[in-house]
């Protein structure tokens, strides 16, 4: 814990003359979660999609420390051990679970698509490490066959999770992980996921409108508008005593039931 | 083709303009170069449609010369109508000699099957290939393939395998197995039985890889090594027979069934003809030959 795992510096990303997140910086620590928020539009996922590679940015620099100790440049690296760095030590949960599964094998093969692709050759193996993953999520081993289409949105979404797991990632991406899903299932997800991050040291950034979403997850907390950081703290902090007057409006915008 | 009779003055040797057929030679040279490679190519139109072996035919017509002796066998057989009509076509616009006796042909141009008989050095055996892309049914873009395929991700492809394992219990792909060629590019061996894949190994022979449609060459130089994609626990195995061939009584060979009548007889005999036929023309005989007759 005595040095950060990520550090981006001035991130940018414009398309064309329109600004995607402008001049984004801040360092991540192992095991921690760190909540965006902001409305639609303020650059979050834009931001979230340059971080993890997805994206190329404009300008500024992301570095990751690998698990040798040594600073990489992301974007200076070659594209091989770019894709490897992102199926071995990250993990990218989508908002949709369709975009991050393969909706046409069976879950038991898209939990283990990640270790046959770092050389794992052993089917049973592969299948024992499915079905612990699958437990871990709460999804039932007599599902391991099935395909992700037959299961229920949170269902697919606590897969999502499980394939991304399975490599033991020291880093997650997660945008809008409990978007449409109703509140309970919600509930469930992010008590999951508390669960999951506290108990693997999994470092997190989860990209969020739900202001109790980064709340109940996240350590800190970075508030977003028109594509720039305009608040960043502890998310407590954060959420009891906003500073700019945006997050003020934010966060007295929550409904109270 | 309403030539004249006894004219072909309107086609140039082997159909193929010579323009396109030095396309196509240099493009089978960057596949023998790098063995399992899928090279893109300027597929023609060809007086065939799609499917029924443009692909082939286009490297057979890039590939024959005057001396050759073609040979065309469509799921071992020489009879079939694909068979046929490819090897008339090629007398008619090469006038070459043809055959169906594998050891006598220089070229052989086959749809699924690897002939029984071993082949030799000098020999090129042309595949009529109708999907190239072994990932193609697991990522449908091309662009992501051609990435796998440059950053060797090959993990995929056992994903597909597992899938065979969870739902039947062991490896149920029986055709298109695929096959890494010289531990780096992971090919489809295009519709052959598993059977054949380990005659692949170390051949020979050239073996030649067409797909007209998908617009795709790749090769196996002679002496290449081609391993069969398998786990640890579940190791490649190809297909066995109970019994032999009904006709000729050989063993080990790649069967086929035909329906005898319908009341449920049939019987399994070599679906490699020339094989079969040689065979017998040695005096060997099967069980059901009597019957048959």
């Amino acid at each position: 814990m005595d040095k950060p795992l990520l550090r981006v510096t001035h991130l940018s990303k414009s398309y064309g003359p329109r600004i995607g997140c402008a001049d984004v910086s801040f360092d991540l620590w192992p095991g921690e979660v760190l909540a965006v928020v902001g409305e639609s539009g303020s650059g979050k996922t834009t931001m979230l999609n340059a971080v993890s590679t997805r994206l190329e940015p404009t300008s500024g620099t992301v570095s990751y420390r690998m698990r040798d100790g040594a600073w990489r440049d992301v974007f200076a690296m070659s594209e091989a051990e770019r894709r490897f760095l992102m199926r071995t030590d990250w993990g990218f949960v989508h908002q949709n679970p369709a975009d991050g599964l393969r909706m046409t094998v069976s879950a038991g093969a898209n939990v283990g698509e990640r270790l046959m692709a770092v050389g794992d050759r052993h089917y049973g193996n592969i299948r024992a490490s499915a079905i612990d993953w699958l437990g871990r999520v709460e999804i039932a081993e007599d599902r391991i066959d099935d395909q992700p289409r037959a299961f229920s949105g949170g269902m697919r979404q606590r897969l999502q999770i499980a394939r991304n797991l399975v490599t033991r990632p020291r880093l997650i991406f997660m945008d809008e992980p409990t978007g449409g899903l109703d509140v309970s299932v919600q509930a469930r997800l992010l008590d999951l996921l508390r669960g999951l991050v506290s108990d693997m040291g999994l470092a997190a950034i989860v990209v969020t409108h739900d202001l109790a979403v980064a709340r109940l997850l996240s350590h800190r907390m970075m508030v977003m508008k028109d594509g720039r950081v305009i608040e960043h703290g502890l998310t407590d902090r954060v959420l009891d005593d906003p500073r700019a007057p945006y997050t003020q409006l934010l966060v007295s915008s929550i409904l109270q039931v | 083709m309403n030539a004249p009779t006894g004219s072909i003055a309107s086609y140039n040797f082997a159909y193929l303009d010579e323009q396109t057929k030095r396309m196509i030679r240099r493009a089978i040279l960057k596949a023998i170069a790098i063995p399992g490679y899928q090279v893109p190519f300027a597929s023609r139109e060809m007086p065939m449609p799609y499917g029924w072996g443009t692909g082939g035919v286009q490297v057979t017509a890039a590939i024959i010369g005057p001396d050759d002796v073609l040979k065309v066998i469509d799921q071992g057989a020489d009879d079939t109508t694909n068979a046929v009509s490819i090897r008339a076509f090629f007398q008619k616009v090469a006038n070459v000699a043809v055959t169906t006796r594998t050891d006598e042909a220089t070229i052989i141009q086959t749809r699924h099957r690897i002939p029984e008989q071993p082949l030799r050095a000098g020999q090129t055996l042309v595949y009529q290939v109708p999907i190239p892309e072994p990932l193609r049914f697991l990522e449908p873009r091309e662009t992501e393939t051609r990435l796998m395929h440059a950053l060797e991700e090959y993990g995929l492809m056992h994903v597909k395998l597992y899938e065979d394992i969870a739902t039947h219990g062991r490896i149920a792909t029986t055709y298109a197995y695929p096959v890494k060629v010289e531990g780096r590019y992971v090919m489809d061996p295009s519709p052959t039985p598993k059977f054949d894949n380990p005659k692949m190994h170390m051949s020979p022979a050239l073996q030649l890889f067409g797909a007209g449609r998908e617009k795709r060459i790749y090769a196996l130089p002679p002496f290449t090594q081609v391993e069969s994609l398998d786990f640890d626990d579940h190791p490649f195995t190809v297909q066995t027979f109970d019994k032999p061939c009904a006709l000729c009584g050989a063993e080990g060979v790649y069967l086929d069934e035909v329906i005898l009548d319908d009341c449920g007889g049939h019987m399994f005999v070599c679906s490699d003809t020339d094989h079969c036929e040689s065979r017998q023309g040695d005096g060997y005989h099967g069980q059901q030959e009597e019957t048959f007759r």
